[in-house]
């Protein structure tokens, strides 16, 4: 069965409140819970802000490191489930239940089979 | 029985009436577009090859799926024998089924209509695979009906067919919860290849007739394959009605003639007995939308031996019904253009003057219009300068120009 990534994109900046957060982040576990119950789960990542970043090239045979993101915007990848779905609509079924939860746009990519 | 002779004309006809569901029916049989157009095309030129000699088949649509089908399964094999990918699917489908033979011919387009207009591809791939899968209307030709040159548009084609094949967008008919948006999304497609020729947003012409026939004949299939479904019945409807004016519409010169300056004579009376038919057919379901509304406005227009014989408060009370299933600036617009006629262009222009739409040229046009009528000639001036700046397509900036020339000869 085909794999989808899903990335969760947020505006750069603090996050919300506890207050605001917190119903957030249960909602986002129940939607796990329901993830893996279907057998869909795959696996789930939720990362530190973007300013924790560190990006490593190789120049010349040496390793260059710098500090921050890859890309830098004003939205970033805050977390990413990768789920197994039958097929675009039922990935786009999981992503939206994700964006009602989060209240933030999820970004639905496939994954190359057998990779 | 002798068969009579097989023109190459007599192809073409076949080739633009089967293509799609030819096509549709491969992609449903092999789960690979590209497989299934290659297959289809395979066949076709067998039929170029065969039919001229042997005469028609008797079902000449069933003899393209079966030598498609078994052409198809060749390619497979040949991939097979190449890559392991393919050895799977080629056991699956037994060839070597005499295409003479009589079957019956299955129809899975209006799977491929859903897929075409799958929301996860941009509107301008969903038009091209459109035009391209069930329209059987080659990729220079789409790239001429936009005026996008013939790469970009093969790009946008290969672009679709591959997220179509990788993210796995699936091939069926929505379930009925899904329906109405996916619908409508299959609806704006059609629509949108029928204003682009009907009112074309770039270029010398205003009329690109192609465009409007293509649409009209993948109306009439989706009305055909979905028959309890009003608003289907009421986009074709709307699109039959604006084409019977099509004649009457420009000059012989191509200059673009206003509704209540039209030659009603020249107006098609077959187009608009079968769309007023259509018209009252979807209304009586009661359950109206958008198209089914904005036919019965154009049917009202129909109606009418004359424009002042225009019953034009039947046309507000409609626009009304519009405002309210679909409310938007453009519907309020046209609605007060309505207004205009019933109540004066005073009332028309204070609606107008509170719509937020001045990145459009009707919007300017009809201030004009209007503002020439309240006799402030300097405004309405500027209107049309603000129209001609935003119009697109030569035919309405010629017009826009004409109306210049009145309202300030010998400049």
């Amino acid at each position: 069965m085909p794999q989808y990534l899903l990335s969760v994109y947020q505006p750069d900046g603090d996050p919300p409140p506890p207050e605001v957060l917190d119903p957030i982040m249960a909602s986002v576990r129940a939607w796990n819970t329901e993830l893996r119950a279907a057998g869909a789960w795959v696996f789930t990542g939720r990362l530190h802000p973007p300013d924790t970043a560190t990006v490593v090239r190789v120049r010349d045979g040496g390793t260059v490191v710098t500090d921050g993101p890859f890309i830098e915007g004003k939205e970033h990848l805050g977390g990413f489930t990768v789920i197994t779905a039958p097929d675009l609509d039922a990935a786009l079924a999981w992503a939206r239940q994700l964006a009602e939860v989060t209240t933030l746009p999820i970004e639905v990519r496939p994954a190359i089979a057998g990779a | 029985m002798p068969a009579a002779p097989v023109q190459d004309t007599d192809i073409a006809r076949i080739f633009r009436a089967e293509y799609g569901r030819a096509v549709s029916v491969l992609v449903r049989a092999f789960g690979d577009i590209d497989l299934a157009e290659d297959a289809v095309q395979d066949a076709f030129t067998e039929a170029v090859r065969r039919w001229p000699a042997a005469g028609l088949p008797p079902s000449p649509a069933g003899w393209i799926i079966t030598t498609a089908r078994n052409r198809a399964i060749d390619r497979l094999r040949r991939e097979a024998t190449r890559d392991g990918r393919h050895a799977e699917a080629a056991r699956l489908h037994q060839a070597g089924q005499d295409p003479a033979e009589e079957e019956p011919v299955p129809d899975e387009r209006l799977r491929l209509i859903f897929t075409c207009c799958h929301p996860a591809l941009g509107t301008a791939a969903q038009v091209a695979l459109t035009l391209r899968l069930l329209g059987g209307l080659s990729t220079a030709e789409i790239a001429h009906s936009f005026l996008v040159p013939e790469p970009t548009m093969a790009q946008r084609l290969v672009r679709a067919k591959g997220k179509i094949r990788d993210a796995q967008i699936p091939y069926r008919v929505p379930s009925e919860a899904e329906l109405p948006s996916r619908l409508g999304a299959v609806l704006a497609v059609l629509y949108l290849i029928f204003n682009e020729g009907y009112a074309a947003s770039s270029g010398d012409q205003l009329i690109r007739a192609g465009l409007c026939a293509e649409a009209i004949r993948l109306g009439r299939l989706l009305a055909q394959l979905m028959p309890d479904e009003p608003e289907v019945t009421g986009l074709l409807a709307l699109m039959l009605l604006a084409e019977s004016r099509r004649a009457a519409r420009t000059t012989p010169g191509g200059d673009l003639v206003l509704l209540a300056d039209q030659d009603r004579s020249r107006w098609d009376g077959q187009l608009i007995a079968e769309g007023q038919a259509l018209v009252r057919r979807c209304l009586r379901r009661g359950r109206p939308g958008p198209y089914q509304i904005q036919a019965a406005i154009n049917a009202v227009h129909s109606d009418a031996p004359d424009a002042a014989a225009t019953d034009w408060a039947q046309i507000v009370a409609l626009y009304d019904q519009l405002l309210t299933v679909s409310p938007s600036p453009v519907v309020a617009l046209h609605r007060a253009v309505a207004v205009a006629e019933v109540h004066g262009p005073a009332a028309a222009l204070a609606l107008v003057d509170g719509l937020d739409l001045t990145g459009y040229y009707l919007f300017h046009a009809i201030r004009g219009h209007l503002l020439r009528q309240l006799g402030r000639t300097a405004e309405a001036a500027a209107a049309y300068r603000d129209a001609l700046d935003r119009a697109g397509n030569a035919a309405e900036r010629a017009f826009l120009r004409g109306r210049l020339q009145e309202l300030s000869p010998g400049r």
